[in-house]
C-alpha cells in the first residue's frame, strides 16, 4: 500500500489509505476514477455516473399514486454496490431487502440504520466518513445549515450523499435531483399474468453541467423491458378481458411458447 | 529396551453411569444402563445385581431388570464429567495422561516420594477425588499402564518387578481383544502367562502385529509412554470491583481494562476469539450473562466495545426499570450495581496474522466502513445498525433476516426451495404494520376465497382509509399454510397481487376473513 499511496496526488497523502474501489477500474477509462458506476439505463441521466463528493437527491413524483421512488433509489445504488462500494441507508425502516438483492445490491456491503431518531444527521455524518454512498431519509423538514454540513462532509470525504425525500419535500442545493415523472406497471391484467416490471419516466435536473433537464425512460427490472420489446407491451389498460375465466396465466404461457 | 514405567492409574468404575449421574442427574444408585446402538455399554451396580451385563440388548436387559433406567451413551458427556476429576488428580500428581473417560494415569514416582510410599499416595488421591468431586475411584500401581489398569480393577499395588507374575494368572480376556482371546482359548491358552511364554517370533508370524503387541503387554513389558495431557489454559479474565459499578463511564473504563487483559492473554497463546461471553454479578446477587457473536475475529477494541455496550445496557435498563421480580425495592437501593465481571472467550481460533489481499486491498475499505459503523453503534447502541441476510421463505418479509452489524450473518430460514413463494419482482416497501383494507367485488360484497382456493368474485375496488380505488389487475391467490403444527406460529393466508387504477401495485393478504395491505411494490 505504501508504494501505491506515494503515487497518489498530494491531497490524498494525509489520508494514508484509499478506498479500495478507487483502485478498481470500472472499465470506462481513467476519467471515471472519481465516479461510481451506475446502471446503463441511468447513464443517460448522469453521464459520468455517481460523482464522488456530490449530492444526488431522489424525489418522488408529484402525483401521489405514482410509486417507484424506492425502486429508483435501489437501482441507483445497485451498480456501485456490485462494483465493490459500501452503501448505507439511514432512516428507511420499510426498505424491502429481498427487492434490494434482486435489483443487484450486495447485502454484505449494505448497512441499515432503520431508526436513527433525532440524531439522524450525526449518524449520517459519521457514515459519510466510511461509506461510499449514504442514503438519508430525514424524518421531517431539514434546516439549510444541516443540508450544507452534510453536503460539505460528503465533498470532503469523497462520498456520495443521496437524500431520499418524502412526498411533497425537496432537498434544495443538491447537485442533481432525480424525480419520477410517471410510472406504469406491466404484466398484470384482471385475473391474468403477474407483475413483471415497470416503465419509469425519470427527469434529472440540477446545477452546473446538469442544469439542462434530461429525461429518460427506464425499465425496472431491466429484464422486464427486454420482455416487453420482444413480445409487445402487455399493458393493463389495453389488455382484453379473459375469454375463458380461470385461464389465469395466458401472457406468461405465451412467452414460454415463443 | 526401555524400562517399563512405574505407573499409577486412577479408574472410576462404571464411568458412563457416574457421568450421567453428575451431568444429567440420573440416580446412579438405582439400576441404570448406558446403551449405545441398542447394546448395554455400562451399567450401575444395582443393575448388575439384577443380571444386566455389558453387550446385552436393551430388551434383554429390561427383561432381566424391568425398572432399568436406560440412558443413551454420550462420549462428550463422559469427557465433560471427567474434567473435574482430572483437575482434582492434577492437584496431587503432575503430568496426568487421560487413557479414556474415567481412566487416567501418571508416573507413580513423584507422588510416591512426596507422600512417602505408593499406598499413602494412592490413599491421598482417592481421598482427594472423593472430596472434590464426590466420585469413587480405585487406584492401581504396577509397571506399565496395562498392568496398572488390571491392578486398579482389583485396587492393588503390585510391588516393583513383580508385574509379570501378577499378570501371569490373568485370563486372556483381559487383553480387551475378543477375537484374539477366543482364538487363544481354542488353542488351550487361557492365561496371560501361557500367552507370554509362546515364542514371540511365532506369535508375530501367526497372529500379526497386534497380537505381538498384546503379547508384549501380557509379558509385563508395557513400555508405551504416557501421552501427557496439556491442561487447557485458563483464558477467562475477571475483575471484582470494590465499589459496585453503577455509572456508565466507570463501566466503560472497567470494560476497556478488562478487554485489554483478555486480548493480551489470548494473544499470548496465539489465539483469537470469535464469540465473547460476558457475565456479571450484581450487588443484589443476580447473575447476568450474554454471548456476543461476531462475524470475524474480535480485536481488543471490539471486545472493549461489546463489553461496554453490554454494561451500559445492563446499567441503564436497571435505572429505567427495576427487575421484574422485585419491584421498587431494587430500584431505590443505592448499593445496586455490578460487583464482578467476567469475560469468557469462545469460538477460539488460531490467530494467523493478517493476510493482505492480492489485488488492491479490500480490507482497507472494509475497515473504514466498520469504523464508521462502530461510531454509529456507539451513538445509537449496537442493535441500531443492521444488515440483511437473504434466506428462504414464502413471503418477502421473511426472506431477509436483519442481524445487528458485526454479528454472525445467519439467515433465519434456509435457502432451499420454497414452493408457493411469490415470484419476483419483490416489493421494495415492507410495511411495519399491515394496513387494513377491504377488497370488494362489483356488487359491493367482500371478495373471499373458496375451499378450492379460488376467488369467490372478481375484485372491483379496494376500500382504503381515504376512499375506494378501482382495481385494474390482480394475480393470485397464492395460498400459504405454514407451521400448522404449531398453533402459536401457524400462518394460514392467501396473497394477492393487485394493481390499482392510480398506478399503485400492492400485495394483499387475506387471513381470518380480513384483507390487509402488507407490502407495497414501490
Amino acid at each position: 500500500m505504501a508504494g501505491l499511496s506515494l503515487a497518489r496526488p498530494v491531497e490524498f497523502r494525509h489520508e494514508s489509505v484509499r478506498r479500495a474501489s478507487d483502485l478498481v477500474a470500472d472499465g470506462a477509462g481513467l476519467s471515471t476514477d472519481r465516479t461510481l458506476p451506475v446502471l446503463p439505463e441511468l447513464r443517460r441521466l448522469m453521464p459520468g455516473g455517481l460523482r464522488r463528493g456530490s449530492t444526488v437527491a431522489v424525489a418522488p413524483s408529484p402525483d401521489p399514486g405514482c410509486g417507484g421512488t424506492t425502486s429508483l433509489l435501489l437501482s441507483l445504488l445497485s451498480a456501485a454496490s456490485a462494483a465493490g462500494s459500501w452503501c448505507a441507508v439511514v432512516g428507511l425502516p420499510t426498505l424491502g431487502m429481498a427487492a434490494a438483492a434482486e435489483l443487484g445490491i450486495v447485502l454484505e456491503r449494505f448497512a441499515l440504520v432503520p431508526h436513527p431518531g433525532p440524531q439522524w444527521a450525526t449518524v449520517a455524518g459519521a457514515l459519510l466518513d466510511g461509506f461510499d454512498v449514504v442514503v438519508v431519509a430525514p424524518p421531517g423538514p431539514v434546516a439549510p445549515t444541516v443540508r450544507g454540513q452534510l453536503a460539505a462532509r460528503a465533498r470532503q470525504r469523497g462520498s456520495v450523499l443521496v437524500p431520499f425525500c418524502g412526498p411533497g419535500r425537496t432537498w434544495d442545493g443538491a447537485d442533481l435531483t432525480l424525480s419520477l415523472v410517471d410510472g406504469a406497471w406491466q404484466g398484470l391484467g384482471p385475473g391474468r399474468g403477474r407483475l413483471l416490471g415497470r416503465e419509469l419516466s425519470i427527469s434529472a435536473s440540477g446545477r452546473g453541467a446538469a442544469a439542462r433537464p434530461r429525461r429518460a425512460t427506464v425499465w425496472l427490472p431491466a429484464t422486464a423491458g427486454l420482455a416487453a420489446t420482444l413480445y409487445g407491451k402487455v399493458s393493463a389498460e389495453v389488455s382484453p378481458p379473459p375469454a375463458v375465466p380461470g385461464h389465469s396465466d395466458t401472457p406468461v404461457r405465451r412467452l414460454h411458447l415463443v | 529396551m526401555r524400562d517399563t514405567l512405574r505407573t499409577m492409574l486412577v479408574w472410576c468404575p462404571d464411568w458412563p453411569v457416574i457421568a450421567a449421574d453428575l451431568i444429567d442427574g440420573v440416580p446412579a444408585d438405582r439400576p441404570v444402563a448406558v446403551l449405545h446402538a441398542n447394546r448395554v455399554v455400562a451399567s450401575s451396580a444395582a443393575a448388575r445385581a439384577e443380571g444386566v451385563r455389558r453387550g446385552l440388548r436393551k430388551r434383554e436387559a429390561q427383561a432381566r431388570c424391568p425398572q432399568l433406567i436406560a440412558v443413551d451413551y454420550d462420549p462428550v458427556r463422559d469427557v465433560r464429567a471427567f474434567e473435574p476429576v482430572l483437575a482434582a488428580v492434577e492437584e496431587v500428581a503432575a503430568s496426568v495422561a487421560v487413557l479414556r473417560a474415567g481412566v487416567c494415569a501418571f508416573a507413580a514416582r513423584g507422588p510416591a516420594r512426596y507422600h512417602g510410599g505408593e499406598e499413602a499416595a494412592a490413599e491421598r488421591i482417592i481421598e482427594q477425588v472423593a472430596q472434590e468431586c464426590r466420585v469413587e475411584a480405585q487406584i492401581g500401581v504396577a509397571d506399565g499402564t496395562f498392568a496398572a489398569l488390571l491392578a486398579a480393577r482389583m485396587g492393588r499395588v503390585v510391588p516393583p518387578g513383580r508385574t509379570p507374575e501378577f499378570l501371569a494368572g490373568m485370563p486372556v480376556g483381559t487383553l480387551d481383544r475378543p477375537q484374539l482371546a477366543g482364538l487363544l482359548r481354542r488353542l488351550g491358552i487361557t492365561t496371560l502367562g501361557a500367552f507370554a511364554a509362546l515364542p514371540p517370533s511365532d506369535v508375530l508370524a501367526r497372529f500379526g502385529l497386534d497380537a505381538a503387541l498384546a503379547q508384549h503387554l501380557a509379558a509385563g513389558r508395557d513400555d508405551r509412554p504416557l501421552a501427557v495431557r496439556q491442561a487447557p489454559p485458563d483464558l477467562e479474565v475477571d475483575e471484582r470491583f470494590d465499589e459496585p459499578v453503577n455509572r456508565v463511564d466507570t463501566a466503560a473504563f472497567a470494560a476497556r481494562a478488562l478487554a485489554e487483559r483478555l486480548h493480551e492473554r489470548l494473544a499470548g497463546y496465539g489465539m483469537a476469539c470469535t464469540r465473547l461471553a460476558i457475565a456479571a454479578v450484581t450487588a443484589d446477587g443476580r447473575e447476568l450473562h450474554r454471548v456476543w457473536r461476531h462475524d470475524g475475529i474480535l480485536t481488543a477494541g471490539g471486545i472493549a466495545d461489546r463489553t461496554r455496550w453490554q454494561l451500559e445496557g445492563w446499567i441503564t435498563r436497571r435505572q429505567l426499570g427495576p427487575g421484574p421480580s422485585r419491584h421498587a425495592t431494587t430500584h431505590d437501593r443505592p448499593d445496586q450495581g455490578i460487583v464482578a465481571l467476567r469475560l469468557i472467550p469462545d469460538g477460539l481460533v488460531r490467530q494467523v496474522g493478517l493476510q493482505a489481499g492480492l489485488w488492491g486491498d479490500p480490507g482497507v475499505e472494509r475497515d473504514r466502513a466498520h469504523r464508521a459503523l462502530h461510531r454509529v453503534q456507539g451513538i445509537l447502541g449496537p442493535e441500531a445498525v443492521v444488515t440483511a441476510v437473504l434466506g428462504g421463505g414464502r413471503d418477502p418479509r421473511e426472506q431477509a433476516t436483519l442481524v445487528p452489524w458485526g454479528d454472525e450473518r445467519i439467515a433465519a430460514r434456509p435457502a432451499g426451495p420454497w414452493p408457493g413463494r411469490l415470484p419476483p419482482p419483490s416489493p421494495a416497501v415492507v410495511l411495519d404494520q399491515p394496513q387494513p383494507a377491504r377488497l370488494l367485488d362489483a356488487y359491493g360484497q367482500l371478495v373471499g376465497v373458496s375451499a378450492r382456493l379460488e376467488l369467490t368474485a372478481e375484485p372491483d375496488r379496494l376500500v382504503l382509509e381515504r376512499g375506494a380505488v378501482e382495481v385494474v389487475g390482480w394475480a393470485g391467490p397464492w395460498p400459504v399454510d405454514e407451521q400448522w403444527w404449531d398453533s402459536r406460529r401457524a400462518v394460514r393466508a392467501v396473497r394477492l397481487q393487485v394493481l390499482l387504477a392510480d398506478g399503485r401495485a400492492l400485495l394483499l393478504t387475506l387471513s381470518a376473513a380480513e384483507w390487509t395491505i402488507t407490502l407495497h411494490f414501490d
